[in-house]
């Protein structure tokens, strides 16, 4: 186990140099550290004078990718890629375009984040299992068809009008919620109401659909017929073995978005103005800042990873004769 | 080409959305040819529900490729030059049959059916005096004269428009079915026949109307809002079919040759879509959509028309959007690939000496087919919505270009207003709410048929 | 049934928690803490990070509301006169200007071997600075706070982490170091290379001062007390003079800037210390002054909070103003000791629309008036501007102030078409094109469908209120505009045409070739979008021109205009300091974009040898006729050439909820913070009773829920029964 787990981690090494790589040539095809210099210093009097000494302070006045002027090994080290990437890999994200110390910033900004997506994740996922429930208790029923064109519906509604009329709704004509914003502390709740309900609405649709498949798939098998033609009643068959059983899918498939949730949401973070790292990215894509945009691809990706792994992992955890080799 | 007093100007997009077509109507003629294929598909389109969004479906399609062919008009001669020059804007067939739409922008929003506009302006009245009044619209309902008859008009005009749409219809539906009745088929007619009737009036009613009023209102400059969101269709329904371009040769490629001859073509494969994946795909369509804009930026020549370099932003989102979405389908071709060749016939097939490329075609691909269907119409969905959100964050079709995306944009600050305006958000809703919720409805057929054991709908118990 | 009690009882659980928090005081959709209900505090937003706050290199609006509570620079504006007045902040008055030549003699401002001109500044005594770790002393009388290692530093995360503060009079020599910084070449300051022309020694500073930190170990602090500076000198405790090469008169404007307010050198060595740098303590992050207000908390992901200098000076509101301030209640408060407001919490708002709706709410104090909200806030009749009924119900008052700004419609004279090139023929007929799409561009219903009229065509580069503005007949452009019944009339679109005619263009089509003749507008994606293009679309074709609009983002627009291959551009500008000097030289030739590579200010780069002759003679002149006669030329220089087709001037609409009071705004300072109060019971009140929740909607989900879910309900019953008869028959 431990062998493996080790050795998937060095696995991991070259994907994120890949991911390393892919990030750096998009960005810096883009822009030139000139006009990175550019955007950071303003738009008044600016020298070019400043620019150099802009670009010395930052560390981007060295070659990309080669550098010709040097010989051996350190044609590759002497280069803006080796001295940016290398330090991403002990997790030191060094300093944004801006000056400021991202390391500090994702700190700070995860708590907010985590404060959104971990309720959207955990009650979306009760509410999913709650309605598929429902729904399989009723199945091959009127009601079945039409809770299952119901989801289809919901699916088909794009994110941004749950958002939209989410916040014209709850926040602007019935005054519940406020519109927008974060509070840190205790005071969060209000500002997280909306944002999570919504959230969790918008993943309905989805949801359910899949989970009551599977509790199909689960309720169709051999010993629960057996258990029903016993007389057990409908109820106890599904708290009993449907959902526990049921459960194993389901569970093993999320566990690869949970490292994930640290990194927010992009639409709701923006959309209701939380300070998470969701709208911290989007926010550097916008503002073209490339050394947080490069930290925030590579956490992103390790987090994929970790949570490729914990899939693995957990894998073996509910069915002993799944083996990691 | 030029035909009458036009050019025909193709985009890169029209072409290619007719290659994607024809080669459609390829895959239908040899699905037609294969009794089991065939009798596959009848199953799909014997359910009310996969026959009705099927129609709607292609409703959608034939707007947009009305609107794939694009031309443009001849300048009139000047008197100092003989050359034949065309207008550099391009209109499109679609164009010609939403004339009553066109050239007939307000100065700002007004709301469906109004005769007055949304915002009040300094009128001088007739002894001098400026006031602050809502002014009559330039175009919409300017054949009133009367306030008064203003509902009853509406009222008059739509029951003409759809009673004159009714009749033909009744009576081509009617020699349609009496001309079927004696063929045993399995379609659901009266559902078909439902929702052609519900299509064709809807639209004429809307085309007709459209010659009085603003049927869906209009925008911020004036420009009518239910055009924008037709012309819209296009966009839409282009994203959904040509990100799939992309998508289907890398996945299908990649998939299988890395599920077939593992080795070093399974590790390069894996390490490829396990890095694309690992990026946020979010984060790697707004990079790569900063990269399109330069490349712009730094060709002009190339780009001097403003469509064409909407089309090209488009025909790049497009690609983007396949780039990074290829990664999923390509982890199930691969799975599905290892199974199907652990087949007895397929291993017997390379004991007989079969070449590798045979058994590609003529086993593993077959038995991935429906795999392939599956994932291209959930995509097709996917990429629908994906384009309104693209669109917020600033990295999604050019702004010049009519899209859903842009007009919910356009739309938050338009609920904030008080009064509210509400229709284009509402048009952009319904429009791109019917073209989704079809495919998925669709998709859901096509899955129930072909792969039952992830079926949505049938219980079995 | 077990599950369902247990159901029952959750949702008893649920509403009575939303009925305990129903009950407490406080609205709920209140996005300020409970605990702040009541206090004097005004709440205000900004949207984005501020990127600098060190004094020597921040340079825009937005840092500027924070910074300029804080700093505070030897000179500031009156809050209540028009046009704009200097006065003395720190000083006991304005510093006394004596010219020399370069025998060190005095002599008149007229001389013509005049050399120098030395500034003597007169601090009062008495200014202490806001309590800071930077100034902390032990018993011993050195720095409390003074680290070794980087180590020692890692326990603080923020500033407010420091428990001991203290503070110290201000001298001169706090003024005359944070100079030196503006010299530094390694803090990057944005006006160095501008003041470098003029201030002795500041270009000599440059070179030593980036050996001596050479010499450094990395992260060492430099004390540039320790080099030479020619042009400042600190006479004693309360007095320094500031020697500038020849004159400049617009120097005095910049002495009301934060550039030249005093930072301590204490303050320097503070954040200068092992490890800060990391924790993201800077001087640029935490700043320190002498100002009514102190930063208390510095989140940029969440709010911004200012709180009173407990050790501000003696510092009364203006007994004068204008004729009209009076009446408007803005001398109610003369004399009273300022700053008035406790606290200042700025949160972030990256929006307009939820920040308009929290407005409305009450819960901000202020705020603009966006375009979208505009027929909601304000009407407009017959007798003028005023509010909509809906806000004054609510007691909205309404500041209305012309900035000192200039946004204008540009073309690239460099350019091949449009622009100022090839043979006099040429020119004329390019001159010609640009006159006819200068009349098309119809910037009066620019104004009115995207700025609701917030703004007025300018005829000129200057704004009103700015010495060389001309009203009326005088002023008028008469390029683009008749005057006619005492009003300008746009030029009639038949006449553009017959211009384009006569420019080789006959209804848009190339005379010789026949071509229709294409131009390019170049634009950033992320500004005002679709709606403003179609718009110009439109305005161009009537003329038979064929708009393109190439969009790029920021950075690929700023490379275009620094290389000169923009075309037709939309660009603005708002005063530095109110002089004409600031707007005109915004068409001097040597300031043009491609000759400056970037750096200048002339995006048109247009380059006329006469006008640029009149801007440097006019630029040293006093405001007098003989100035206004020369700006007069200029202008109809400018007239003729056509290097901008249209310019406007934008209005400022801010609104004030009816607890604010002495609001008045001020084109040019930000430092207005200490002159507002607002009244915190007034608007607890009213946020009170304008925030009641409306409930009826949720019950009508809840209802609708159940009724979805009765036939569930009753289907499954049924389905139980049915299984009991049918279980035989089911596989």
């Amino acid at each position: 186990m431990l062998a493996y787990i080790v050795r998937r981690l060095l696995y991991a090494v070259p994907i994120l140099i890949g991911v390393n790589l892919l990030t750096f040539a998009l960005f810096f095809v883009v822009n030139t550290p000139d006009q990175m210099a550019r955007v950071q210093l303003g738009d008044r009097y600016v020298s070019e004078v400043a620019i150099q000494e802009w670009k010395v302070q930052r560390g981007y006045d060295k070659p990309l990718l080669f550098n010709t002027a040097h010989e051996g090994p350190a044609a590759v080290t002497e280069t803006i890629f080796f001295e940016k990437s290398l330090s991403l890999f002990a997790l030191d994200f060094g300093k944004s375009d801006a000056g400021r110390n991202i390391a500090a910033d994702i700190e700070q900004r995860m708590w907010p984040s985590l404060a959104v997506a971990l309720p959207t994740f955990a009650i979306g996922i009760a509410v999913n299992i709650a309605f598929a429930l429902f729904v399989v208790m009723f199945r091959a029923s009127l009601f079945d068809t039409g809770a299952m064109i119901l989801c289809v519906a919901l699916m088909s509604i794009s994110g941004v009008f749950y958002v939209i009329a989410g916040q014209f709704f709850f926040a602007k004509e019935w005054n519940l919620v406020p519109v927008s914003g974060y509070l840190s502390g205790v005071d969060a709740w209000r500002f997280l109401l909306l944002p999570v309900i919504i959230g969790v609405i918008s993943g309905i649709g989805g949801g359910t659909r899949l989970y009551r498949t599977l509790f199909l798939e689960e309720a169709n098998k051999d010993y629960v017929r057996t258990a029903r033609a016993k007389g057990v009643s409908e109820l106890t068959v599904l708290f009993r073995h449907i959902l526990p059983n049921g459960m194993i899918p389901i569970l093993t498939s999320v566990v690869v978005v949970i490292p994930s949730l640290f990194m927010g949401s992009l639409l709701v973070e923006s959309f209701f103005g939380i300070p998470g790292l969701g709208s911290y990215t989007l926010e550097a894509i916008q503002a073209q800042d490339f050394a947080i945009v490069r930290s925030m691809v590579f956490l992103g990706s390790v987090l994929y990873i970790i949570g490729l792994l914990l899939t693995d992992i957990s894998y073996t955890l509910v069915d002993p004769r799944v083996r990691l080799s | 080409m030029e035909v009458f007093d036009v050019r025909v100007h193709l985009l890169w997009s029209d072409i290619l959305i007719f290659i994607l077509v024809a080669s459609l109507l390829c895959f239908v003629v040899s699905v037609l040819k294969n009794p089991l294929a065939r009798g596959r598909w009848a199953k799909v389109f014997e359910s009310r529900i996969g026959a009705a969004s099927f129609m709607v479906i292609l409703f959608y399609v034939l707007i947009a490729l009305t609107d794939s062919l694009h031309f443009q008009k001849r300048l009139e001669a000047t008197a100092e030059s003989t050359d034949v020059h065309y207008a550099p804007e391009m209109t499109s067939v679609l164009d010609l049959i939403l004339a009553p739409m066109l050239d007939r922008d307000e100065k700002t929003y007004s709301a469906p059916f109004a005769i007055y506009s949304f915002a009040k302006e300094n009128i001088e009245s007739d002894d001098g005096t400026v006031v602050r009044e809502f002014p009559r619209l330039e175009h919409g309902g300017s054949h009133i004269t009367m306030e008064e008859q203003h509902v009853a008009d509406i009222v008059v005009k739509s029951l003409t428009a759809i009673g004159w749409t009714l009749v033909p219809i009744l009576i081509v539906l009617f020699i349609h079915h009496w001309y079927i009745r004696k063929e045993d088929s399995r379609l659901p007619w009266p559902v078909i026949y439902f929702t052609f009737a519900a299509i064709v009036v809807v639209s004429s009613w809307a085309l007709q109307m459209s010659q009085y009023y603003h049927v869906l209102g209009t925008d911020k400059v004036g420009q009518d809002v239910l055009y924008g969101a037709i012309k819209a269709i296009r966009t839409g329904v282009l994203i959904g079919t040509l990100a799939t371009l992309v998508t289907l040769p890398l996945a299908v490629l990649l998939g299988i040759s890395a599920g077939y001859f593992r080795g070093w073509v399974d590790d390069v494969v894996q390490y490829i879509y396990t890095t694309l994946n690992s990026i946020p795909g979010i984060l790697l369509i707004a990079a790569s959509v900063l990269l399109i804009n330069v490349y712009i930026e730094t060709n002009p020549e190339q780009f001097k028309l403003l469509s064409d370099r909407a089309d090209f932003r488009f025909i790049a989102l497009c690609f983007i959007l396949g780039m990074t979405s290829w990664t999923g389908l390509c982890r199930l071709l691969r799975a599905e690939t290892l199974k199907v060749s652990q087949l007895e016939y397929v291993q017997a097939a390379h004991a007989f000496g079969v070449s590798r490329w045979r058994v590609i075609m003529r086993h593993i691909l077959p038995n991935t087919t429906h795999i392939i269907l599956i994932a291209l119409v959930l995509d097709f969905s996917a990429f629908v919505l994906a384009e309104a959100v693209l669109s917020y964050i600033g990295v999604g079709v050019d702004s010049s270009m009519k899209s859903w995306g842009n007009m919910i944009n356009e739309a938050r600050s338009e609920l904030a207003r008080e009064p509210v305006v509400w229709w284009s958000v509402i048009a952009a809703f319904i429009l791109m709410f019917t073209l989704v919720l079809a495919a998925n409805l669709f998709s859901d057929r096509v899955r129930d048929v072909f792969d039952p054991r992830m079926s949505g709908s049938g219980d079995n118990s | 049934m077990k599950i369902r009690e247990s159901f029952i009882g959750i949702a008893l659980m649920l509403s009575t928690a939303f009925w305990v928090t129903g009950c407490s005081d406080q609205a709920w959709n209140n996005p300020h803490p409970a605990e702040d209900a009541g206090k004097n505090i005004l709440y205000s937003n900004f949207s984005g990070p501020p990127k600098h706050l060190d004094p020597v290199i921040s340079y825009s609006a937005d840092e500027g509301r924070f910074i300029d509570q804080i700093y505070d620079p030897p000179l500031q504006y009156h809050y209540l006169k028009r046009p704009f007045e200097l006065e003395a902040n720190t000083l006991t008055a304005l510093p006394e200007i004596v010219y020399r030549n370069a025998d060190e003699q005095p002599v008149s401002a007229e001389a013509e071997d005049l050399a120098y001109s030395d500034y003597y500044f007169d601090i009062k005594p008495g200014i202490y600075y806001q309590p800071h770790p930077a100034l902390a002393l032990n018993d011993d009388g050195e720095p409390y706070y003074a680290f070794e290692t980087a180590a020692e530093a890692s326990q603080y995360s923020a500033l407010s982490d420091f428990a001991q503060t203290g503070t110290r009079e201000l001298v001169a020599a706090d003024y005359t170091y944070q100079i030196r910084r503006l010299a530094d070449p390694t803090l990057l300051s944005p006006i160095r290379g501008l003041l470098a022309q003029y201030i002795q020694g500041m270009t000599e500073f440059a070179e030593p001062a980036k050996e001596a930190r050479a010499a450094q170990q990395d992260g060492e602090w430099l004390d540039l007390r320790t080099i030479e500076f020619d042009g400042i000198e600190v006479i004693d405790r309360y007095r320094f003079r500031v020697r500038l090469k020849g004159k400049y008169p617009q120097f005095s404007y910049w002495l009301a800037f934060h550039f030249f307010a005093p930072v301590p050198p204490e303050a320097d060595r503070f954040y200068s210390m092992p490890g800060m740098n990391d924790r993201n303590i800077t001087l640029d992050w935490y700043p320190i002054g002498t100002g009514p207000y102190m930063m208390t908390k510095n989140d940029p992901n969440e709010a911004i909070v200012l709180e009173r200098n407990p050790n501000y000076r003696d510092d009364f509101y203006p007994a004068e103003g204008e004729p009209a301030d009076r009446a408007a209640g803005l001398l109610d408060d003369a004399g009273q000791a300022l700053p008035f407001i406790d606290k200042v919490v700025y949160r972030l708002e990256k929006e307009s629309i939820p920040l308009w709706s929290k407005f409305l709410q009450g819960y901000y104090d202020r705020s603009g008036v966006a375009s979208d909200s505009f027929d909601q806030a304000i009407s407009i009749d017959a007798e003028g501007i005023a509010l909509s009924d809906d806000m004054r119900d609510r007691g909205i008052k309404l500041d209305i102030a012309v900035m000192p700004g200039t946004y204008y419609f540009g073309f690239n004279m460099l350019d091949e078409v449009v622009g100022d090139t090839g043979t006099v023929e040429e020119r004329e007929r390019k001159r010609l094109l640009r006159h006819a799409i200068a009349i098309a561009y119809d910037q009066e219903e620019y104004i009115s469908i995207f700025y609701n009229g917030r703004g007025e065509t300018g005829m000129s580069p200057i704004p009103p209120g700015i010495f060389g503005y001309q009203q009326g007949e005088e002023g008028v452009n008469t390029s683009v505009f008749d005057w006619v019944n005492g009003k300008p009339v746009r030029k009639s679109i038949d006449y553009a045409k017959e211009l384009m005619a006569r420019a080789g263009y006959p209804d848009g089509r190339n005379a010789e070739t026949g071509e229709p003749l294409v131009l390019n507008f170049d634009t950033t994606v992320s500004s005002s979008g679709g709606a403003s293009h179609d718009w110009l679309i439109k305005k161009m074709k009537q003329l038979g021109i064929q708009l393109n609009i190439r969009g790029s983002d920021y950075n690929r627009f700023k490379e275009k205009m620094k290389t000169g291959n923009a075309q037709l551009f939309q660009w603005g500008w708002l005063a530095d300091y109110p002089d004409a000097e600031n707007f005109l030289f915004l068409l001097y030739g040597p300031n043009g974009q491609v000759v400056t590579q970037g750096a200048g200010v002339n995006s048109s780069n247009y380059d006329n040898p006469r006008y640029n002759e009149l801007f440097r003679e006019m630029k040293l002149m006093e405001n007098s006729p003989e100035r206004m006669a020369i700006i007069r030329e200029m202008i109809d220089i400018t007239q003729h050439d056509m290097p901008w087709a249209s310019t406007f001037h934008p209005h400022s609409y801010v609104l004030n909820n009816a607890w604010v009071y002495n609001s008045k705004p001020h084109g040019i300072s930000k430092a207005v913070l200490k002159y507002m109060r607002i009244d915190p019971e007034q608007r607890s009140a009213m946020q009170e009773s304008s925030n009641r929740p409306v409930l009826g909607p949720l019950l009508l989900v809840a209802l609708l829920v159940i009724v979805l879910a009765l036939p569930g309900y009753v289907g499954y019953r049924r389905r139980l029964n049915h299984r009991v008869n049918t279980v035989g028959r089911q596989r």
